[in-house]
């Protein structure tokens, strides 16, 4: 009998709003296990907040979300989730934290931090203050600590604004090299389709109904969209 | 030195250094999480609203402390339920209630006229008037704000520098707030009687960036921190004693020294 596989992300029939404004309409996806997926869209396309209601941060109006094949209204597996947020380096500026000290807000062992930190070849950078590092270095960081307790799903929510292009190729080599070798999920939101498109291998395109991408698994329908509208 | 022996011959001096360290330890501990979350201003509001907890207690002849406590955790909790719906910003929450804490104190002064120079101590700090009672109190509260501290080191850290990652890092962020949000309004109470409501919130904030001039890691941040508020204290105190000066605002001139002769050490 064979044993039926859980996708990483399944939604179902999704649907949200701002109190009036109606931002996603019955959403319906599923995500593999070791898919790398980019989520585009324009600014107030619902990004952000598909990312929430998969997290759990939102509860949707209608509809459910399974991580894992497990309800995430119900419980979430956190030890098999990683997420960089837009805001992780929002407060370090004024702060002298070291980058030991950002991936350590894990509960992990020294061991797993220099594991973690050399999966993003970022060690010898252990003891640095995380300000004096550039913000792709940062962002590697960042990903460091979402990856020390070995996620087999990470989230990445814009995860190159502010980073030159140059640095963001190595970033996405990076991913690519985590999708790849370490089979873990990635799921990337971005507002530029442009270079996503050419770096991951399935987009999910919040502002149309149609996919210009080989999408095969999701229809999301979405009604926020004036392009959507207009077509 | 024999000079400096004289102090403690006097019961209120050693009940006073008693109280300033206990608040120095715990004042820049809670305000190193206050520097990171930007919130350097909620001191400030809660110990206005402080003010009123020590009107009640003086209207009705309670410990002020204890009436003081009260007002602020609830304050404190009302703070961070605004705060965290986003509707209202941090600031626009801060700025409302400052002045509320303060118009209801002087609400509470005008019906019932007779304790403005208790209020005052309490407004400008008088650490000599330290009693027996409070000095209990101070210590317990001292040592319960230190071990929560310690005991959820990490979960604050995570959720003061990047709340929606700490959420999936399974830390109850919400709950992790509120707590935080009391150990801020404890703190205020605490130090209210030693600095006074007024300065408080320079106890909480220039120690912490004080040391985060000189160290390189957050962790010793918190430690150097800690030093700098036992230094600024131990000075304060004894400036004040020897030159008559006011306890409360000769420790936090002291505090600002000390960060300005960093400041200019670290550019030479």
């Amino acid at each position: 009998m064979d044993t039926i596989i859980p996708h990483a992300i399944e939604i179902k029939n999704l649907s949200f709003s701002y109190e009036k404004e109606q931002v996603l309409t019955n959403v319906n996806c599923k995500i593999d296990v070791g898919s790398y997926v980019g989520i585009v869209g324009h600014n107030g396309s619902g990004k952000s907040t598909l990312l929430k209601l998969i997290l759990g941060i939102l509860q949707p109006d209608k509809g459910k979300v399974y991580l894992f094949g497990k309800d995430n209204s119900v419980s979430i597996e956190w030890s098999k989730i990683g997420y960089v947020s837009q805001k992780a380096g929002i407060s370090i500026s004024h702060v002298p934290i070291t980058v030991d000290e950002v991936v350590k807000m894990e509960k992990v062992s020294d061991y797993a931090v220099d594991e973690a930190l050399t999966s993003v070849h970022m060690l010898k950078f252990k003891h640095k203050l995380l300000r004096e590092l550039s913000g792709g270095q940062q962002q590697r960081i960042f990903i460091a600590r979402a990856l020390v307790k070995k996620p087999q799903l990470l989230i990445l929510d814009e995860p190159t604004v502010g980073v030159d292009v140059k640095t963001q190729e190595t970033f996405y080599e990076l991913l690519s090299r985590l999708n790849t070798e370490q089979n873990i999920t990635l799921l990337l939101v971005s507002h530029d389709l442009h270079t996503i498109s050419h770096k991951v291998k399935t987009v999910i395109q919040l502002d149309r109904k149609t996919y210009p991408y080989n999408l095969t698994s999701c229809n999301v329908n979405h009604i926020h969209s004036p392009y959507a509208a207009a077509h | 030195m024999q000079q400096l022996t004289e102090l403690f011959q006097y019961e209120f001096m050693v009940r006073a250094f008693w109280a300033g360290l206990i608040v120095a330890i715990i004042a820049p501990l809670i305000g190193s999480f206050l520097v990171v979350r930007r919130l350097s201003l909620i001191a400030d509001t809660l110990s206005h609203v402080a003010l009123t907890g020590v009107a009640i207690g003086l209207l009705l002849g309670i410990n002020p402390l204890i009436t003081t406590m009260i007002c602020t955790v609830v304050t404190a909790y009302i703070i961070e339920e605004l705060r965290s719906n986003e509707r209202i910003s941090a600031e626009s929450v801060l700025a409302m209630i400052l002045p509320g804490g303060l118009a209801m104190a002087l609400i509470l002064i005008s019906l019932a006229n007779g304790f403005n120079t208790s209020l005052i101590t309490y407004l400008f700090g008088s650490i000599t008037a330290v009693t027996q009672q409070d000095l209990w109190i101070i210590f317990g509260l001292g040592i319960g704000i230190a071990v929560i501290f310690i005991l959820f080191y990490r979960e604050f850290m995570y959720t003061s520098f990047d709340e929606e990652s700490a959420r999936t890092s399974g830390i109850p962020v919400k709950l992790i707030n509120h707590l935080f949000m009391i150990l801020i309004a404890l703190t205020v109470s605490v130090a209210m009687k030693v600095v006074g409501a007024l300065l408080i919130g320079a106890l909480m904030i220039i120690p912490v960036i004080t040391a985060m001039q000189i160290v390189q890691g957050f962790k010793k941040s918190i430690v150097v921190s800690v030093g700098v508020a036992f230094i600024s204290m131990i000075m304060g105190l004894i400036v004040s004693y020897y030159a008559n000066l006011p306890a409360g605002a000769t420790i936090v001139m002291t505090s600002i020294s000390l960060f300005a002769l960093i400041s200019i050490l670290k550019r030479i």
